[in-house]
């Protein structure tokens, strides 16, 4: 397949389109919107279907083929902030909570980016490692603490008041529901067994791509009623929403082919370095650092970098891959 | 016919009310029991205001926080919400006086 045949097949999914759908639709200004505790229940179920899939492949994969990709995901997952941080601050000139929340957010990760990428692939028929599920888990924390951190040790007069927000913070992230999901559902997952989760195949895993694409139309929306957001942002915000997944994304694939992966999970490894973070980190950033602008930083991951990799991204990380692989 | 509500078995205390972006709530809840409330009624809320910009778009809107608390407590309520929440947060606080019926049990 060329480059523009990826291209599109991804575009033709249906989870994809359903996702064009819902930013059309909101551009229409159509009522569509999935009720909160639906939106809330889609989430609960995908976070937890996922947990659960990456759980029976871990039982079936072997150790020594994961602690390589593991300890480069943490490696990217700890990298990425800090550069995100040092070009906000300064080619962007963002002020430090702001660009401590961009360091907190791009080098945090995208689930749903992760999976339409999964579903994707599977789609072209790519092989992908069971055990790359673990690794959504283990990109989704580090950065959130770094960026924290960073903020913390920047900003003098956050004082007692800040080490108490950022405890909580740091709850709203290590017991917020997409960790609690994920790796309680790894653990389920892997503790049952193939055999044993084959009576709740037909409600997780065979309905899966049908419930993502539900979810991703109501993403549409969401991510539509950002745009607004788009004309006051600034270039930086909109060059550096387009150019840092790039650049993560080709790290994530670096990394990915390194550490022994094959070109399917060096792809997702890519999506998970490209994507930024729009549930965990703009809880956590919202609690521990009110100062940072939620209109940059969540215009940013949600209305610019999320679109981006689900249409543009996915295919071309997966090109980087097979470049840097063969 | 009497049709005030205000009756010598109602006691006149101060409501206060609360809506603040979704992601507060655990930690205003927190806080209120740390300053004496004994009790609250939280709800999820939506509307619109002067903010318009929260983390709260996938995390649910608003959630309205009412109590009802002797007016000392109530001021002192209002004062911690004005140092802590309005520089940063979308919120509003406002209070209003009630009548309860059993006055004691929010003594």
């Amino acid at each position: 397949m060329d480059a523009l045949e990826v291209a599109g097949s991804n575009l033709a999914t249906p989870a994809i389109l359903a996702f064009l759908l819902g930013i059309t639709a909101s551009l229409l200004r159509s009522d569509l919107r999935l009720p909160e505790p639906i939106y809330q229940t889609i989430s609960i179920y995908l976070l937890f279907a996922i947990g659960l899939k990456g759980g029976v492949a871990l039982s079936e994969s072997d150790f020594s083929s994961l602690a390589m990709p593991a300890l480069g995901t943490l490696a990217i997952g700890s990298v990425i902030p800090i550069w995100v941080y040092a070009v906000s601050r300064k080619a962007g000139r963002l002020s430090i909570p702001d660009a401590a929340a961009f360091a907190a957010h791009y080098g945090s990760t995208s689930v749903v980016t992760f999976t339409a990428a999964l579903v994707f692939l599977e789609s072209i028929g790519q092989f992908v490692e069971g055990f790359v599920l673990t690794l959504v888990a283990i990109m989704e924390v580090p950065a959130i603490v770094i960026g924290l951190a960073i903020a913390q040790l920047r900003m003098a007069s956050s004082g007692g008041q800040g080490s108490a927000s950022l405890r909580d913070a740091l709850h709203e992230v290590l017991v917020g529901r997409s960790i609690v999901l994920l790796v309680g559902g790894l653990f389920v997952g892997a503790i049952a067994g193939a055999d044993r989760m084959t009576s709740v195949t037909p409600f997780f895993v065979e309905p899966f791509q049908g419930i993502l694409t539900l979810f991703l139309l109501e993403m549409g929306v969401v991510t539509a009623r950002r745009f607004g957001d788009l004309r006051t942002a600034g270039p930086f915000i909109l060059v550096f929403a387009i150019v840092a997944p790039i650049v993560n994304g080709f790290i994530g694939v670096v990394v990915g082919e390194a550490t022994g992966l094959s070109v399917g999970g060096a792809t997702i490894l890519g999506v998970l370095a490209a994507s930024a973070s729009y549930i965990a980190a703009p809880a956590a950033v919202r609690i521990a650092l009110p100062e940072a602008n939620p209109s940059l930083y969540l215009t940013a991951s949600l209305a610019v970098t999320f679109p981006f990799n689900l249409t543009a991204g996915i295919p071309l990380y997966y090109q980087l891959a097979q470049w840097v692989g063969g | 016919m009497d049709t005030n509500p205000f009756t010598e078995s109602t006691t006149h205390l101060s409501l206060v009310t609360i809506v603040a972006e979704a992601i507060l709530e655990q930690r205003l809840i927190r806080e209120l029991k740390g300053l004496g409330v004994s009790g609250f009624t939280a709800s999820m809320a939506h509307g619109q205001g002067s903010r318009g910009s929260r983390a709260g778009d996938l995390e649910g809107g608003n959630v309205k926080i009412e109590t009802i608390v002797q007016p000392a407590l109530a001021a002192e309520i209002m004062a911690h919400m004005e140092s802590h929440y309005f520089e940063y947060y979308a919120v509003i606080v406002w209070v209003s006086e009630v009548g309860v019926l059993r006055g004691d049990k929010y003594l």
